[in-house]
């Protein structure tokens, strides 16, 4: 087999495992916007602001501890303790939920039939607000998440592909294990929204609110349960972006990475996300492999976009959207 | 006739009419400075088919959305099975055993017939999370029964053969009738059509006349029905409001209305000039 062939084989299979990523972030935005047509901006810093929660929690750190101290003169950063992995990942549930209580409680509620710009301005407003959270409870340094998932190169893959192709791929575990756990995630999703009475409310929700009042579905119920999905999600997607890269500010900038995915996938369809991921996070790195050298490289950082760009011009719904039929 | 039946009466085909379940009490209704109801008083009997009536602007629909907690009156009460009931709103008046349908028809329009008549069951399913997030026991027994009911009620109003059809794709008549069997999923102790004949042509009203007859017949539920066609409402209903710029100008049984004065120069005597 040519080099060039099986180099490109191999720059296929990580930008698929790249491209589960996306499709994570991207999943978070669809969860919302199909059940309260809210453009949830906020959803990479909620990425962000979950792992930052998890760490926190796992390393046994006071939130808040600068502000305490500031206040009464003390200097504590630490409980003392450390929580085990799983234990501290139930933890961080627990507060998404909350965080998805106090928005819509306190945000969204009010804002109920506004404009959907207006709907959108105010998630641009909660992603810095919990940004600042973010950084007064855990402060803002760079950390290191390890909750136990497998990292560095898969030997397995390393040597059957060596022993069949002359080449040994690289492949890295942790990549693997997001991919699984991002099926598993994204099957859970689908047979919870089709076969439970909350499922079934949410899809109800998305599809006509004044039905779903009728059949006796609370909408506040049915957006504090999505936000707390959204929530999940961002968990699992800070999980694995932290887990790679640490926990840093940047990683609240995934969500712009999730923008491509959404024009491609469509914003409203679970499917249409996880594709458009894949097709992302695939056609980034063959693009960069193969016209990258000669323009320069760095292509990553805006193929993604030009291809949206195209997309959004032969199929503005996106792949899987829902149709756009204006009756006239 | 009515007011000494505390306890209901006998309709002249014989079906049994319970005692008053709901009653309103001198509702009024302001949008700014526009009086769409008011100080309207009626009540509604147990297995009785109330329709009300009026030309367009009356304020039937407004009615029919204070009694489904769409609208909040600003005066007036709404006592319901006896007890006064606190400003409610629609999810939670539905939970109340109270379904409605829409003149304008809100279904789902991306899910199947089945599905849309499901999420009339929503309220009859219990189990918890974890048990339906992992598909045990419970609510697999669940699911089986509140599948069957969706299937009777499908049955009985003869839309089986388009059960798995999405409904945007239906005919408006059909629709109706999609919207009719997820209320009656519901098994609601009142429900509430609004316009329910609307836009139909004769052979659909036909159908429509008779499958309202029949759930109130069959099931013994309590119906409240908002028509603008006066022929098809004489023929259905037990006792009839009739509105007229927000007020209430008539109400009795169809042939007391029939001879209302106010009624026929109102509403009527329009019709008949």
């Amino acid at each position: 087999m040519p080099e060039q062939l099986v180099f490109a084989m191999e720059v296929t299979l990580n930008g698929l495992m790249t491209g589960v990523m996306y499709a994570l972030v991207a999943l978070g935005f669809v969860l919302i916007f199909k059940a309260s047509g809210i453009f949830n901006y906020a959803q990479g810093v909620m990425a962000l602001f979950a792992a930052m929660t998890l760490v926190g929690i796992q390393q046994g750190r006071v939130p808040f501890a600068h502000v305490i101290n500031e206040i009464f003169g003390t200097d504590i950063h630490y409980f003392g303790w450390e929580v085990p992995a799983l234990l501290a990942i139930l933890l961080t549930v627990i507060v998404m939920i909350a965080f998805a209580y106090l928005v819509q409680r306190f945000v969204f509620k009010h804002l109920v039939g506004q404009e959907p710009i207006i709907l959108f301005m105010a998630t641009i407003g909660l992603a810095y607000f919990l940004e600042g959270v973010s950084d007064l409870m855990w402060g803002s340094e760079i950390r290191n998440l390890d909750v136990g998932l497998p990292q560095g190169i898969n030997d397995w893959i390393d040597v059957t592909t060596f022993e069949a192709l002359g080449y040994g791929f690289f492949i890295d575990n942790l990549d693997i294990a997001a991919t699984l756990i991002a099926a598993i995630l994204v099957m859970g999703l689908i047979a919870y929204s089709q076969y439970t009475k909350n499922g079934r409310a949410m899809r109800a929700v998305a599809d006509d609110h004044q039905a779903a009042l009728s059949v006796g579905i609370s909408l506040n119920y049915v957006w504090v349960l999505v936000w707390s999905l959204a929530g999940i999600v961002a968990l699992v997607a800070g999980i694995m972006w932290g887990s790679k890269s640490g926990v840093q500010f940047s990683l609240s900038l995934i969500a712009l990475k999730a923008l491509p995915v959404l024009m491609l996938g469509g914003f409203t369809s679970i499917p249409g996300a996880i594709i458009g991921g894949l097709i992302i996070g695939v056609g980034e790195a063959l693009f960069e492999f193969a016209i990258g050298p000669m323009i320069g490289g760095a292509t990553e950082n805006w193929f993604a976009y030009v291809l949206a760009l195209v997309f959004l011009v032969f199929r503005p719904q996106g792949l899987f959207g829902e149709k756009i039929i204006e009756r006239v | 006739m009515l007011d000494n039946a505390a306890e209901g009466y006998v309709t002249a085909d014989g079906r049994q009419i319970g005692p008053v379940v709901m009653e309103m009490r001198n509702i009024t209704l302001r949008f700014g400075g526009v009086e769409a109801i008011k100080n309207i008083s009626f009540d509604v009997r147990e297995g009785e088919i109330r329709a009300i009536i009026g030309p367009n602007g009356a304020g039937k629909s407004s009615m029919l959305n204070v009694i489904s907690g769409f609208y909040h009156p600003q005066d007036g009460e709404v006592f319901y099975r006896g007890s006064r009931r606190p400003p409610m709103k629609p999810f939670q008046v539905a939970r109340q055993g109270i379904a409605r349908t829409f003149q304008n028809i809100a279904l789902f329009e991306g899910m199947s017939v089945l599905d849309n008549v499901m999420t009339g069951r929503l309220n009859h399913m219990k189990a918890g999370f974890l048990s339906q997030a992992f598909w045990w026991g419970k609510a697999q027994d669940e699911e089986t029964i509140n599948r069957q009911k969706a299937e009777e009620v499908i049955d009985f109003l003869e839309i089986q053969a388009i059960r798995k059809t999405p409904v945007g794709r239906l005919p408006y008549g059909l629709k109706k009738r999609v919207e009719l069997a997820r209320a009656l999923a519901a098994e609601p102790q009142i429900l509430l059509l609004d316009e329910p004949m609307a836009g139909m042509n004769v052979e659909e009203k036909e159908d429509m006349s008779r499958f309202i007859l029949d759930v109130n017949d069959e099931f013994g539920t309590t119906i409240v029905l908002i028509e603008h066609d006066m022929g098809v409402v004489m023929d259905l209903s037990d006792r009839v409001v009739v509105m007229d710029y927000g007020k209430k100008i008539g109400d009795g049984t169809p042939d007391d209305v029939r001879s209302n004065q106010e009624v026929i120069d109102a509403y009527l005597g329009v019709a008949h000039d």
